[in-house]
């Protein structure tokens, strides 16, 4: 699960920043969206609600709404339309009540 | 005659129809509010990338980049003088008011004429394994190379059908990505046939032919005439399985794939402002109902580009503008015809095109009908092609929102932008008529999904004034 | 032009009409359906889904108590469930007024044998610990469920169809009255798609729009066609099972196991004149304020979709059911008032009893549209 998706062909000389998923450090760029800089670290972003399998986004445009991911602090972004940002607290679960 | 300074003008989007629909008006003295989803102008396909990335326009919009540079600059000299509220979506359109939702919460914005230049994204023909990570949509391999640098995997397979097949496989190439090869479902055996059609787009059609030497030149694989058969692979793609021209079957190994068949129009906002849709045997797909000028049955609402239907980043200028002059002549200013003629005569150069160009690269749309009963044509709510077949079938529903009610199909997130016409395809074919007698689903509110917890931060409680129910559950 | 034949003829093909022609069929009556749209697409298969006895009208308990037995049973009935689940239901109280109205009204319940349970905001939370500072207190009932509107209309219609009724859907219905001895029923306004009806029977299940049927008759309910506003959210991890209302009635919120919330509350502004109902985004908002008021955590969702449909709101609320007055052969089953969908599968098997045995020992009384014979005198529906 740890395999990057994407690969970086160009603009690589930009900031860098920090931001978590459940924890664990994901470096990234000023620039890139949170799909991207996640992509560039694994190839899965969650797992479908209903059991059909790993789902890393689709459509890179804010259409199709597959790439949501939680905040640590409490709701969903959609990864390829948010950029990262220093710090920015990711997790694959959530608890509930 | 109405005071240009009081009509209140909304577009929506801001790419090269939204932009020229804007810069028409603004010419004309009247100051439209512009909103858009991206945090910059220019739309998909003259995308801008984010504030400290270096690549030159040549390199981004290749042969289109002085169009792009102009059409940046155009809305960049105005931005300034009119209401532009980026990173904002319009989430609902209730009467004359759009409900919006942006960086600070929602918001109205009350409107007497509205513009919907809301642009396109691909039209995708589900296949085993489409859901698998690393398989993209076409025009999405292009954003993340285009607005990240990036490429979607180290050995690539383009799929699909479309010119932009081939211009983005160069892209990718142009930028050092291993693409595996072009797989296009179109023959293009009959291109020459097509050729006075081509020729009405000028030369854009030799830089399409120019794309595909240069691929074949480097050692890039172009296929023609395959029927794609699955995307293979457990956690991520790792192999395209097709079915070649000549029908022998071909796995090419890959960890990545851009998959889409041309576009199709964002038709959601343009749904919910309640026009009338007809049916467009060419692309079967349903299709907002407008006049030459953009006018749609609704009165104060126009649409431009391919928000209306697919016909290119140059027309859609032309129909931004187009439909602006149209919006200020009904509204008793005084425009010019002969600017409206000239509009007129370029668009009708540039359908004959477009013609041409759907008969080169003709959807497969039908090809959904042979898909296995365990393939997932809804994404979002994980329903199957067996589910909508059964329901079409045993639970006799003829009709796509009956499909939707009962199997959920179309229900999700996305508002069936990817799974609506080919959930259409599965029920007309299931119940063996035609794709018309099936009907459209109805776009619902909101047309992305809406953060309740952004709706919280604008809108304290409104002041509800609900009945008392005495037995409410 | 078409003529049909047939014992008895129902208008609207909701849960109501369906279940009705289901449970006819079952006693072996010949049975026509006209449902204007589709099967149990108005308000039969946009409502909130609540199946509850909970916070009920006294008046609608034996019904309740009755259709309980058939949604019990449509697993064999219908051959679905329709993703009828026993979750419970709690009744929410936001002030201390609201705790006595809760009280009073269970102790009222009592007699009808189903258990309701006061719970304190301790208790509440002790059990269900999400709700929000702004809860203090529930009634519980966890005999009651919840269930998906959009697949009980339909499917009852397709057993209704299978056990022999004739069902058409696109039928809209422009003429009833007395033909001699029998009814008929005309759909269709020109000759050549005209469709006559005939038959000794009618039961008016035409909800929202049923007003106009027993206008042809000379008698009327008071009665409003409202367009309650509804939400779904996008899946979130599922924590909140049981089925949830508030005193008052402003907002009401629910999550099914795939996870979305679904809520509503408030009505849009349309009537029945204007043809679809719509929904009005302020009451959107709203109803997104209010289900975080109750739950903190649905705050954390995002709203996929809204719609909405017509009910047929009373004037007090309550339905309109049994024998008309001045009909003989004629039955009223409509103006479910917004809290019809758990009551309608057993609806249709008591209207197939009265019409077949002329009896049955739910007490309807109460229910009857001559209720209304003063007021609408006075106070036309709309």
């Amino acid at each position: 699960m740890t395999e990057s998706q994407f690969h970086r062909v160009a603009e690589r000389e930009r900031p860098s920043l920090t931001l978590y998923l459940d924890g664990q450090a994901i470096e990234a760029r000023r620039g890139d969206t949170v799909l991207t800089a996640l992509l560039l670290a694994r190839h899965v972003i969650r797992e479908s609600e209903f059991g059909d399998g790993p789902r890393a986004g689709f459509c890179l445009m804010g259409a199709c709404q597959d790439c949501w991911v939680f905040l640590d602090a409490g709701g969903r972004i959609r990864a390829c339309t948010t950029m990262a940002e220093e710090g920015l607290r990711l997790v694959s679960k959530v608890s509930v009540p | 005659m109405t005071e240009g300074g009081s009509l209140r003008v909304l577009i929506v989007g801001a790419g090269p129809a939204g932009v020229r629909a804007a810069e028409t008006l603004l010419k004309h003295g009247v100051k439209p509010t512009v909103v858009d989803e991206a945090p910059r102008h220019g739309g998909q396909i003259y995308r801008q990338q984010p504030d400290g990335f270096k690549r030159p326009p040549r390199t981004l919009y290749g042969f289109e980049a002085h169009k792009a540079t102009r059409l940046h600059q155009a809305f960049d000299s105005l931005k300034e003088r009119i209401d532009y509220r980026p990173n904002t979506l319009v989430w609902n359109l209730w009467r004359n008011v759009a409900h919006v939702a942006g960086p600070k919460g929602t918001d109205e914005i009350p409107f007497d004429a509205l513009v919907l230049a809301t642009g396109a994204m691909d039209r995708i023909i589900p296949l085993p394994g489409w859901t698998l990570p690393g398989v993209y949509s076409l025009a999405g391999s292009q954003v993340a190379l285009k607005y990240q640098g990036c490429a979607i995997g180290q050995k690539v397979v383009f799929c699909g059908t479309g010119p932009l097949l081939y211009l983005v496989a160069y892209q990718y190439k142009h930028a050092g990505a291993e693409v595996v090869a072009v797989c296009d479902t179109a023959r293009l055996s009959h291109a020459a046939y097509l050729m006075p059609g081509l020729l009405a787009g000028g030369s854009t059609i030799f830089k399409g032919m120019w794309y595909a030497a240069w691929l074949k030149l480097h050692g890039v694989k172009v296929l023609n005439g395959v029927t794609p058969l699955r995307f293979e692979g457990t956690d991520r793609v790792n192999a395209l399985r097709l079915i070649t021209g000549r029908g022998g079957e071909k796995t090419l190994a890959c960890d990545a794939v851009g998959h889409g068949y041309t576009l199709k129009p964002e038709t959601q906002l343009a749904d919910l402002a309640g026009v009338n849709f007809g049916f467009d045997t060419m692309t079967r797909l349903w299709l907002p109902a407008i006049d030459e000028y953009g006018r749609s049955t609704v009165e104060g609402v126009y649409l431009a580009g391919d928000g209306a239907s697919i016909a290119g980043a140059d027309a859609a200028e032309l129909r931004g503008e187009l439909a602006a002059l149209a919006l200020l002549k009904d509204h008793g200013m005084a425009v010019p015809n002969a600017r409206m003629v000239a509009l007129m005569r370029k668009l009708g150069r540039l359908s004959r095109f477009r013609e041409a160009l759907d008969r080169l690269f003709p959807v497969p749309a039908t090809d959904v009908h042979a898909i296995n009963d365990e393939v997932v044509v809804c994404r979002c709510e994980a329903i199957t092609a067996g589910e909508i077949r059964h329901a079409a079938h045993e639970l006799d529903a003829g009709e796509v929102n009956r499909v939707k009610a009962l199997t959920r199909a179309g229900m999700g997130r996305c508002q069936a932008r990817l799974c609506g016409a080919n959930i259409a395809e599965l029920v007309a074919h299931a119940r063996a008529v035609p794709l018309e007698a099936v009907g459209r689903l109805r776009g619902q509110a909101p047309i992305k999904p809406l953060p309740i917890a952004l709706t919280r931060k604008a809108d304290a409680l409104w002041a509800l004034n609900r009945p008392d129910e005495p037995w409410s559950g | 032009m078409e003529r049909l034949e047939t014992e008895v003829i129902i208008v609207g093909g909701g849960i109501v009409g369906c279940s009705t022609a289901l449970h006819l069929r079952q006693r072996g009556v010949p049975v026509i359906l006209l449902e204007q749209g589709q099967t149990g697409a108005a308000a039969s298969g946009v409502n909130f889904g609540g199946v509850r006895r909970n916070g009920r009208a006294l008046e609608e308990l034996a019904i309740a108590a009755r259709s309980l037995e058939v949604w019990r049973s449509m697993p064999h009935l219908l051959g679905s469930d329709c993703e009828y689940m026993v979750t419970g239901h709690l009744k929410l109280a936001r002030s201390e007024a609201d705790m006595v109205a809760l009280a009073r009204h269970a102790e009222a319940q009592a007699p009808f044998g189903f258990k309701v349970e006061m719970l304190s905001r301790n208790a509440l939370l002790a059990r269900f610990p999400y709700f929000g500072p702004k809860v203090l207190g529930a009634a519980w009932c966890e005999s009651d469920g919840q269930a998906n509107p959009r697949l009980v209309g339909p499917a009852f219609a397709r057993a209704a169809r299978a056990a022999g009724a004739i069902i058409r859907e696109h039928s809209r219905v422009s003429t009833v009255a007395r033909d001699g001895e029998r009814f008929l029923v005309v759909c269709g306004d020109d000759r050549e798609h005209h469709v006559e009806v005939r038959g000794r029977t009618l039961i008016n299940a035409a909800g929202a729009w049923a007003n106009q049927i027993a206008a042809s008759f000379g008698e009327q309910a008071v009665m409003e066609a409202w367009s309650p506003q509804m939400v779904v959210t996008e899946p979130f991890p599922y924590f909140l099972k049981p089925a949830l209302g508030v005193v008052g009635g402003d907002v009401y919120l629910r999550q099914i196991p795939r996870g979305n919330f679904i809520f509503g509350g408030g009505y849009g502004d349309a009537t029945l004149a204007s043809g679809r109902a719509t929904v009005m985004p302020k009451e959107t908002l709203g109803s997104c304020e209010l289900a975080v008021q109750l739950i903190p955590r649905v705050a954390e969702a995002t709203v996929i979709r809204v719609w909405s449909g017509f009910e047929g709101i009373t004037q007090d609320h309550l339905p309109v059911f049994g024998p008309s007055l001045t009909t003989p052969g004629l039955t009223h089953a409509f103006g479910f008032s917004g809290h019809g969908f758990a009551l309608s599968p057993g609806v249709g098997s008591i209207v197939a009893e009265l019409a077949t045995t002329g009896a049955t020992d739910v007490p309807l009384g109460p229910l009857s549209i001559g209720r209304f014979a003063k007021e609408s005198a006075e106070t036309p529906g709309r």
